[in-house]
């Protein structure tokens, strides 16, 4: 068992996890409370990594962080070194990999909160960040909850950009996917079995914390579209 | 205050100037009461087939002006809007739900402010209830009393006591006035029912099509409504 990678999956995980929830949660907020038309472009912007070959998108990555571009030099001289093939590289690529895995359950989440809530913060001089902590982050937990495990899953499994961005340097860049690859590859299945068990076992634990939670909050009372209201 | 909305096939015209304390917008359902409500709170209203042309002025100062693009946020209009659904929070209790637009106050001025306001309406006793817990008429009371907190210059009512029974309404409706003529509140009510506009014997505008038809006492202008409802009675 490679504890290394093991080790370096699961931090890459929470770090790309931590990131996108603090930058998914404004821009999910924003893009359900703004009005303005060309949100749509942004929205799209924000789901297309979903559509992208992960081995397009590695490509640009590494092309965009590497020596031949302005931003990949201008990047290497702040940092000393070049994104491209370090665990920071990885992390850039994993955070705009999975973006719409954090955004797009937090943008169904806040746009399921009774629009009618949304307007009596406001009339109550609610700004959009009180709006966001006071209202749509309370009554859409379970949509912050969903994001996060599905960020952090999505990038456990993540291959196609980590082998583009960041190659396989042991304790740099190797993760638990390209341990996997190179098991198959020198025909170790035994070897394979036990890693891809382990990626499987990952999985399947979160999503079963995710459908607990929603069991509970439905036992609560808490599930469904939250209306302002009362029992009549 | 100046409207010409359009919003889908329904046309809003109005313009007029409510100098009253307490004018009541009359009018039947789908004439445009809420709407014209949610213009002066300076809420958006969906999808305007063309682009509205909106004006709100309050003690001479413009609070919309779409000719100058100038729409203050509604937070900061001193304008407090209670609609028909009491739209509580459901996640705060009732003490929360009223003290939710107090968060510039102290904590102790604020817990004052919230036992005057749920005293007013007179629920004391819900102040630690959640809001799936109340009945429609307690979560209006909530509702109105989350709208009276902050101390609001004008005070939009729509339908608010449509879940209270008639004696319930019409005591709300006394404190109400009471509390809105000393703190010198102006309030704007609309109802499609005669008999809560006759209540409120107010200045009465009356809307009928997105149009306004007439404006001025409520014995003038619901004489009609008044001899139907006193025809009933007989």
């Amino acid at each position: 068992m490679d504890w290394q990678a093991l080790a370096l999956t699961l931090k890459l995980a929470t770090v790309t996890t931590a990131i996108l929830l603090v930058v998914a949660v404004p821009l999910a907020a924003w893009l359900v409370l703004g009005r303005a038309r060309w949100l749509a472009a942004v929205e799209a912007l924000a789901a297309l990594p979903l559509v992208m070959p992960p081995t397009v998108l590695g490509f640009f990555l590494l092309v965009m962080l590497g020596p031949r571009t302005a931003f990949g030099r201008g990047i290497a001289g702040l940092l000393g070194h070049p994104l491209a093939f370090s665990f920071a590289g990885l992390v850039v690529g994993s955070v705009i990999y999975s973006l719409p895995f954090a955004v797009q359950p937090l943008v169904a989440g806040f746009a399921a909160v009774d629009p009618a809530l949304v307007d009596a913060g406001r009339l109550l001089g609610a700004g959009p960040a009180r709006l966001v902590t006071s209202l749509l982050l309370p009554l859409a937990r379970r949509s912050l909850v969903a994001a996060a495990v599905l960020t952090f899953l999505h990038t456990v499994g993540e291959f196609g950009v980590v082998l583009m961005l960041g190659g396989d340097i042991p304790g740099a860049t190797r993760t638990l996917s390209i341990v996997l690859y190179n098991q198959v590859e020198n025909f170790d299945y035994a070897a394979a079995d036990r890693t891809a068990a382990i990626l499987l076992g990952l999985s399947a634990v979160a999503l079963a914390a995710i459908y607990l939670s929603r069991r509970k909050a439905d036992r609560l009372g808490l599930g469904g579209r939250q209306r302002g209201g009362s029992r009549d | 205050m100046a409207f010409d909305v359009c919003r889908g096939g329904f046309d809003l015209e109005v313009e007029c100037r409510f100098q009253a304390e307490w004018t009541v917008i009359f009018g039947p359902s789908g004439a445009g009461k809420s709407t014209l409500l949610r213009l002066l709170a300076g809420l958006e209203i969906d999808e305007p087939s063309r682009r509205p042309v909106v004006r709100v002025v309050l003690d001479g100062k413009p609070l919309t002006d779409s000719a100058r693009g100038l729409r203050l946020k509604p937070g900061h209009r001193k304008t407090s809007l209670v609609a028909q659904q009491p739209a509580l929070f459901p996640h705060l209790d009732v003490a929360a739900n009223v003290g939710f637009g107090l968060h510039k106050l102290g904590r102790d001025e604020r817990a004052a402010r919230v036992a005057e306001m749920l005293e007013l309406v007179d629920a004391t006793g819900l102040r630690r209830r959640r809001p799936a817990d109340l009945s429609g008429g307690e979560a209006q009371r909530i509702a109105l009393a989350r709208a009276l907190a902050p101390q609001p210059r004008l005070l939009l009512l729509d339908e608010p006591f449509s879940a209270l029974d008639g004696a319930a309404s019409d005591a709300l409706l006394l404190r109400l006035q009471g509390w809105a003529s000393q703190t010198r509140t102006q309030v704007v009510m609309a109802t499609h029912d005669a008999s809560d506009a006759l209540a409120a014997a107010a200045e009465v505008a009356l809307l009928h099509d997105g149009r306004l038809a007439a404006l001025g006492p409520a014995g003038q202008v619901l004489a009609a409504e008044r001899a139907r409802l006193l025809n009933r009675l007989r």
